[in-house]
This record gives C-alpha cells, structure tokens and sequence, in this order.
C-alpha cells in the first residue's frame, strides 16, 4: 500500500456497436495521457498538477467530448466547462460557459490559484481568461464534423426522455420514442446510444506524497439548451478530492448532480469507514437509481478503483506496483 | 413529528451595534415571511411549494441579499442565483446570472420541472425566463442605495488588495467582509418539512459584494448551499468557497444516514468543522426537528413547529430553536 496512483476516464455510456478501429483509438488516447500522468509521477509531481496536465491532453484530442470533440448546444455552438479540486486543503476551481479557451481545465485551475473565487462562468469567465492570458481561439476550433453530424441525429430524435415532466407547448422537452430509428434500444440522457456522446474526460491522481487530487472537463450533453450546466464544474457531483481520495464522475449529469455522486463516495468512506472499491461499488449501486454514471477514484493509500452501471466506460489506470489496464467493456 | 420551517436571512459579521433603523425592517420581514410560510404548512400546501413561497417573499424585500436587495458585482450589475431541491424525489433546479427575472427562485423551480436539466445559467437562463413568460424587469428594480453604498466601500477597501491582473500569489485576494457594519455576506433560505416527512429546501442569492463577474458562488451547487433528501433539508448560507469545498448541506444529510447523528449533531459538526466566521445554516428534519447553528456573529433567522414553537433571532441565543423529540 500507498505510492501513487491514477486513473483517467472518457466518458461512461458507449455503444456496444462501436467500430472496432474506433475502440482502439479510444484506448490508445486514453493510454498516452495515462503514460503522461504515469511519467510525471514518477518524476514526483503534485497530484493537483498531474491531474491538470492529463485533463489538457485529454482535452486536447479531439476523441474525446471535452474541448475539440465537445458535443454541441443545441444552436451548433460549444459551451464547455470543467472543474478542479486538491485534495489538499481541499481548494477548489471551476468554470462554465467556455466558447474559446482552449483548455477549460487550466482556467479552472487559475480560478482556484488566482481569483478569490471557486467558479466563474460564461462572459465572467471568458474576460478572466482574457486577462490571464491564457490561449483563445476561435469557437468553430472546437466544432469536429462528427459532431455536426451528431447533433443533427439528435435533434431528429429529439428525445430528452424524463417521465415527470410535463410537455410545454415550445419547449422541447420529454416523450418517448427514438426507439424506432436505432437497432440498438439502450439509451443516455435520452438519446440512443448510437448518438450519445460519453460525456466527460476525468483525471484522478494520489501522488508519492499521499496527496489526492481530481479534475474533469466536458463540452456537456448534445442539444442541451443554451447556458445549461452539468455536473463536471459542480464540486461534489461530478468533482471530489479530500485528504482520503479524489474521485471524477461521467455519465447523466442530472443524476449525478442529485446524487451528489463524487461527494458521497468520499462520505461512506469517511462517515462508515468503507474502503475505496466498497466505497465505489456501494455508491454506484445504491445512489443512481434509475441514473446511468461511472466514476474513477483513487484513494491516499495508492490504491485505485473504477464503476459504473452503463454500458461501459472508457478508463485506464495505473499504480505504482506496476499494475495498470485500459478498457472500454466490464 | 409534525411541520416544522426554518429560515434565514444571512449569517456573517452582524454587529451587535445594529442601529434600529436597520434592525427593524429586518425582523419585520423574518417575522411575515414565517408567518406566511406557517399559513401555508398549516393549509396542507406541499413543503416544495412552501419553501419556494417563503424565499419569493425574501427575494421581495430589498433588506436581504436577494432579488430586490441584492449586491453587486464589480461592474454596478446584479447576477442572481437561486436552487431548489425536493427531499422525496431529489429533483432539483439552480439557475445563475439572472439580471431580470423578478424571482429566481421561481425560475430554479421551473428549470426542475420544464426541463430536461437541472441548472441553466445567465443568457440561456434569462432566454427560459422569457419563453416561460416570468416575471421580469429592468435590471435597476434590484439595486438600492445600500447597495450601491455597499460596493463603494468594498472597491475602497479592496483596492490595493484585489489586483488579479497581477498573478502573484502572496496576494491572492480573498473572499472578505468589509467589516464595515452591516454583514456583506449574505442569501436567502427556507427549509420545511411536513407531517409526513415530505422535505424541502430552497437559497437565493445576490452573491457576494464587488464579486467578479461571472462569479458562482455556493447557493446554486447542489450539495453546498442546497440539499435536501429522506433525512433533512438544509439551505446555508456564509462565505461561498467554504461552504463549496466542505460541501456543508450534503454534508449534514450524510452525517445523519451514514452515522446516525441527529439532525442537530450532524448541523452543529459540520458548522464547527468551519473555520470561524464562515457559515450559517437552517435545518429541519423528516422528524419535524429544527435546528439554526452558524458560526458567524449572527445570522438573520426564524423558525416554527407545529407545537408552536417558534424563535425569531441575529445574535445567539441560548437554544438554537431545537425541539426533542419526546419518543428518543
């Protein structure tokens, strides 16, 4: 026990009828960033530096939905948002609304190190990137083809599938029925699984000094209205990290907020004394109900652990002992 | 077990020098909207919409920081936040950056219930409000002259401090209160409960005084400033990254189901466990139990039973408006 660990994520929610050629360059990202934390450790970095600098190279490639690859607003455009959280001191920063910084993640990390605030968002947080002199560009940079297309599939099914809410003339919300245009009837957020775009990329560190650290980015959930924020930037839902562990979460944003899912896996840990894998697996079992989610965590003992209750979640992980896997299935 | 409701006005550095002028009003309003809220327990209405009556009622009166009231942010403007939480269903709504909508509490109940998500925030907020047809109206309707006071001295103290265009970190600025009288920190929030243990919370806020803009603070996360689930329903209020990074409202819930603390042991650990001078909250309890711990120098706050307690306080006072409950 103890050394260090960390795991990385790109989203829960895949489609089991994902090209093979499509599952290996899913790996391969997921393992060169994995490599890049991997590296750095050993060369004794900080957990909440790691964390950051594998969340940019997740960001980074356009494979995964955070930065180029996030999905797309209902209007075409890209809002992206992210959040940070070092365990130690348990200090904290996020951002929501980004249309032109290139690494969400790293102005989360300079609203936790450099404003007296926790979270910034929309033209607040652009002027602040602005002012920090972090790289900006263009919003189109984030927009892939794929993407466009996605969006397009989306909107044509154009399910948000709640059953308790009531349809407003003008508003698209609830009611059935994609069903018919997919083989595949396994759904996220509503939409068919052949169109969900896994949402999130996570990092999740414990470094050689015990110190836990989580970061996780997201350009969100296709066709989500405008200014719509989920769970990546709200610490305690889609972001933890204390003195006992550091944990990231993907999934249906909605459930994981009300679940305040990364928070209670460090709360039975602390408040019923459970270990990291019990911890994981009795909050993934017990706290999603009808929600789909999966979650990496790392605990200060060096130890690592992943769930999920979708159908599959891209991960890799790695411990100082030498242990290490990538995967995408159970 | 029987209703219970709690509710606040803002915990901070209240000084015990409160002239009466600005006092009065204060509890005047503390002691109508528990009125109200008390009409609406008794009349049966549902703890959701009880909780979202009473802080429409506190975002109403200019005296609290929210709605008509609220301070401003470093440019003069007013973003408001608000969320809502039913304990049954967990269903939530948080909304941010909101300039117009008269009642943003109302709009964080909407974005729950009309929409696929739970959180909608500055243009794309203010665009729901408009399409749902809320209230709203100019931006000026929410400044008052306190207010305006209010940020004056902030940018006067802080001038020298808060220079974030110069990344240094020895002089990060923080989060502070000027100390100049009245409490600058400050939200909104009611929490109640049922004879039937139904829960139900809801905060809202104008933030934080010469905030940058953009700035996010705890009422609108899930799990900070709001939460509320089958155990408890709690609103906090006090210095926003505290109560953010120690989680406090979920934290309360979660002491009491994975350790069995009372409604009042799980408030008062996870207030003490705050460094002084940071937090305040409003509490209650499927049971009926209330609590209003807060580790600031007061806390603007209220509360009621249905065997007819009921307190009305600022400063400490020698009960935190806690019933026991006589089958322990």
């Amino acid at each position: 026990m103890g050394g260090w660990a960390i795991a990385v994520h790109g989203g829960a929610g895949v489609d089991p009828n994902l090209p093979a050629e499509r599952q290996e360059e899913a790996k391969r990202v997921l393992s060169r960033c994995l490599h890049l934390g991997i590296a750095a450790l050993r060369g004794g970095a900080a957990a909440v530096d790691v964390v950051e600098m594998v969340v940019r190279g997740l960001e980074t490639d356009p494979v995964f939905n955070s930065g180029r690859g996030s999905a797309l607003t209902r209007r075409g455009t890209v809002e992206m948002e992210a959040s940070i959280m070092d365990g130690r001191g348990r200090r904290c920063g996020a951002v929501s609304g980004l249309s032109t910084v290139k690494n969400p993640i790293s102005l989360a990390r300079l609203v936790m190190d450099k404003s007296p605030h926790s979270y910034l968002a929309f033209d607040g947080a652009e002027e602040f990137a602005r002012e920090q002199g972090v790289e900006v560009i263009d919003n189109s940079y984030f927009i892939t083809e794929e993407n466009v297309g996605m969006l397009k599939l989306a909107k044509e099914a154009n399910s948000i599938l709640f059953d308790y809410r009531v349809p407003v003339p003008g508003v698209e919300t609830c009611s059935a029925s994609a069903g018919s245009m997919v083989d595949n009837p396994l759904q996220m957020n509503g939409l068919p699984i052949s169109i969900y775009a896994p949402e999130t990329v996570g990092c999740v560190v414990v470094d050689s000094g015990g110190w836990c650290a989580a970061a996780t980015s997201t350009g969100g959930l296709m066709n989500k209205m405008i200014g719509r924020i989920g769970d990546s930037p709200l610490i305690g839902s889609g972001t933890y990290a204390c003195d006992l562990c550091a944990v990231s979460c993907t999934g249906e944003g909605e459930a994981i907020i009300r679940s305040t899912l990364a928070r209670d896996v460090a709360a039975v840990m602390e408040y019923k004394g459970l270990g990291l894998q019990e911890a994981v697996d009795y909050i993934i079992k017990n706290r999603l109900d009808e929600g789909q989610a999966g979650l990496i965590a790392v605990s200060r003992n060096g130890e690592v652990a992943y769930g999920f209750n979708t159908t599959g979640m891209f991960r890799a992980c790695a411990t100082e002992d030498g242990f290490m896997d990538v995967g995408i299935w159970e | 077990m029987g209703w219970s409701i709690a509710l606040h006005g803002g915990a901070g550095d209240i000084p015990y020098s409160l002239p009466p002028e600005r006092r009065a009003p204060r509890e005047a309003a503390l002691r109508q909207c528990l009125a109200i809220g008390v009409a609406a327990l008794k009349a049966s209405r549902p703890p959701l919409d009880v909780v979202e009556l009473v802080v429409r009622e506190l975002e109403n009166c200019p005296h609290f920081n929210a709605g008509k009231g609220s301070v401003l942010t470093t440019d003069g403007t007013v973003e408001m936040e608000a969320c809502i939480m039913d304990g049954n269903t967990q269903k939530c709504g948080a909304v941010s950056g909101l300039s117009t909508v008269v009642n943003a509490i109302s709009l964080a109940r909407l974005v729950m219930e009309k929409t696929p998500h739970i959180y909608l925030a500055f243009d794309g907020a203010e665009a729901f409000a408009r399409e749902q047809g809320v209230e709203t109206v100019d931006a000026n309707h929410f400044i008052t002259p306190e207010n305006v006071e209010r940020l004056k001295q902030a940018k006067e103290a802080n001038r020298v401090q808060i220079d974030y265009t110069q990344p240094v970190k020895e002089d990060k600025p923080q989060e502070t209160s000027s100390g100049k009288g009245d409490s600058q920190i400050g939200t909104v929030g009611c929490v109640a409960v049922d004879g039937s243990g139904n829960l139900a919370a809801a905060t809202s806020t104008g933030g934080l005084v010469n905030k940058m803009v953009g700035r996010i603070g705890d009422t609108p996360v899930i799990g900070a400033g709001t939460y509320a689930n089958s155990f408890c329903a709690v609103s906090a209020t006090g210095k926003g990254e505290s109560i953010i990074r120690a989680t406090i409202a979920r934290d309360v819930a979660a002491l009491m189901e994975y350790k069995g603390l009372s409604l009042r042991e799980a408030a008062a650990y996870v207030v003490n466990n705050v460094p002084r001078g940071n937090v305040g909250l409003v509490a209650v309890s499927a049971k009926g139990e209330v609590t209003m711990p807060f580790n600031t120098r007061g806390m603007f706050r209220a509360c009621a039973t249905e065997d007819g307690y009921s307190e009305i306080g600022i400063w400490p006072s020698e009960t935190d408006c806690v019933l026991p409950d006589p089958k322990r």
